[in-house]
């Protein structure tokens, strides 16, 4: 059972990373990562939105009438984003007011309530745990390598540490610079797996929220 | 029954598929011509900008090549650099900047515009925008600050004067501080007009030869290479526009890169309709965008933006304008 709870993680964070392979929630991975930081907060409040959205919706799941199933499951999203924002709010001020409206926006973030639809609402508590923090996980890598390419090239620095002295490429941090930074990178992530494991070229499709 | 010869020579008739008459031309030399069209207004930039404006055609032109080949190696695609489309994008893209910028900018745009523009979407005519167009935004909006720094056109020959002086653009002057400012650096309104023309203004290097530049698009135009459609309603739309509020219109269309733009760009056969009716549609269309970002925008020019912008309208114009077929049934059921 152990090895398929790590399967389940290495799943989102790699052969069905939200960002470069199920091309989901493009939005916030293009809006919030001007910076590793700012990714790294979107990255961490969607890893804990995930993981209790798909451990609640699956411990109710026998529960749920298939028919107001969507409704509910945004009413949990949504019980679990106020939590984060509140405690966002509290702990961390700064960060809130940088992120405020995109820490709302979670509730609607397409990745979420497809992993409720399609795993959590067909699988046991643990398995729908580990699924939605292999998910959260491969969603904070993303943000994080996307942010840390775009501060690199667009700020000239890595996590607030400066390397250069002006910045290189000022697009990179403008919203332009997000769509050519996550088009490359899944573009990187499709040769990755055609090369070395085979994959056939995925990615792409849909791109919700 | 085989006596040793080809079916047609043994009289045979013999039914092959179209065409039949090969009028000779073809996309090499549809884009050679038309770099060889670029060629009076690339020596009117180097006369008025001396050495460096001719490095940084070069500079652009070559890294262009270098990527194409590079991208089509990488991809393991047949080279075709020899087609000259790359070579004319380097072109087109080294006439957008001001002689004034440091020489790894054509490089930096040059990767954009046929790694990202051109190859990663499959190439010679599967490109959605014009690629020399995208470099040229790309780093409009990567160095704002070399990107607006106009070099002023020597008014002679005379090497005396090395350091080059830099200046606001017409439209610049236009719409930092207003017409009267701008009349003020001419003798007169006529004298403004000619300036204008023979290109004796601050501007991207390639933009400010009207004259040059209109004597290689009727070069085009005679040779049937471009039609008058997309160029003539682009200039027209600017011009009546800025009339309607207020503007000159004579000076909108020297002013600028409508010129280059209109005539070298937004007649790219890849990116924009090619049934007339449509063209007079994207022409109109980059038309209004021009005016409207010149007159009520931030920046001071918008043919860029205007023919990239048209660029994406491209396949919904082909459609919208296609001819009824006789005879087709209603699809009302």
């Amino acid at each position: 059972m152990a090895a398929s709870y790590k399967k389940l993680i290495l799943n989102g964070i790699f052969s069905e990373n939200p960002v470069f392979r199920l091309a989901l929630s493009l939005c916030p991975a293009v809006a919030v990562t001007t910076s590793v930081r700012n990714g790294f907060l979107m990255g961490v409040a969607v890893l804990c939105v995930m993981t209790m959205v798909n451990i609640t919706v699956s411990i109710l799941r026998n529960l749920i009438n298939p028919k107001v199933r969507i409704p509910a499951y945004i009413l949990i999203i949504a019980t679990y984003v106020s939590i984060t924002e509140m405690m966002m709010r509290a702990y961390s001020r700064t960060a809130y007011k940088q992120m405020g409206l995109y820490i709302q926006l979670i509730v609607v973030f397409a990745i979420i309530i497809s992993r409720a639809e399609l795993f959590a609402s067909r699988n046991k508590v643990l398995p729908s745990a580990a699924d939605g923090f292999g998910m959260g996980l491969g969603f904070l890598g993303a943000l994080v390598l996307v942010g840390a390419v775009r501060e690199l090239i667009g700020k000239g620095s890595i996590a607030g540490f400066h390397i250069t002295a002006s910045s290189p490429l000022l697009i990179m941090v403008l919203p332009t610079g997000g769509f050519f930074v996550i088009g490359l990178l899944m573009g990187l992530f499709n040769w990755i797996d055609q090369r070395y494991y085979g994959g056939r070229p995925g990615g792409g499709g849909g791109g919700h929220h | 029954m085989d006596t040793g010869k080809k079916p047609q020579e043994a009289g045979l008739f013999r039914a092959s598929i179209g065409p039949h008459i090969s009028s000779g031309e073809s996309v090499p030399h549809i884009m050679w011509t038309v770099s060889a069209a670029l060629m009076p207004a690339a020596g009117l930039s180097i006369y008025y900008f001396g050495s460096r404006a001719l490095l940084i055609l070069v500079f652009s032109m070559v890294s262009s090549v270098a990527f194409e080949a590079l991208t089509q190696k990488l991809m393991g695609a047949k080279i075709t650099v020899s087609d000259g489309s790359a070579l004319l994008t380097g072109l087109l893209l080294g006439m957008n900047l001001p002689a004034s910028v440091p020489f790894y900018l054509p490089i930096i745009g040059s990767a954009v515009a046929i790694i990202i523009t051109k190859q990663l979407f499959g190439g010679l005519g599967y490109n959605i925008f014009n690629p020399a167009l995208i470099g040229r935004a790309f780093l409009m909006a990567s160095f704002p600050r070399f990107m607006t720094t106009w070099l002023l056109p020597r008014s002679s020959l005379s090497l005396a004067r090395p350091d080059a002086v830099t200046g606001a653009t017409p439209l610049g002057i236009l719409k930092e501080e207003g017409y009267p400012k701008l009349l003020s650096h001419f003798a007169n309104r006529h004298d403004m007009y000619v300036q204008l023309l023979l290109g004796h203004r601050g501007g991207a290097m390639g933009e400010t030869g009207i004259v040059a530049l209109l004597f290689g698009a009727a070069y085009l135009l005679y040779k049937g290479y471009i039609t008058w459609h997309i160029p003539v309603t682009f200039i027209a739309t600017v011009a009546v526009l800025t009339a309607v509020f207020g503007g000159d219109p004579w000076l909108a269309m020297l002013s600028g890169g409508l010129v280059l733009g209109a005539f070298f760009m937004a007649t790219d056969y890849v990116t924009v309709p090619q049934l007339k009716r449509a063209q007079v549609a994207f022409g109109l269309g980059c038309g209004i965008i021009t005016a409207l970002i010149r007159l009520e925008g931030g920046y001071p020019e918008g043919v860029c933006y205007a023919i990239l912008l048209m660029n994406c309208f491209t396949p919904l114009l082909d459609r919208a304008f296609k001819a009824k077929k006789f005879g087709e049934a209603s699809a009302k059921a």
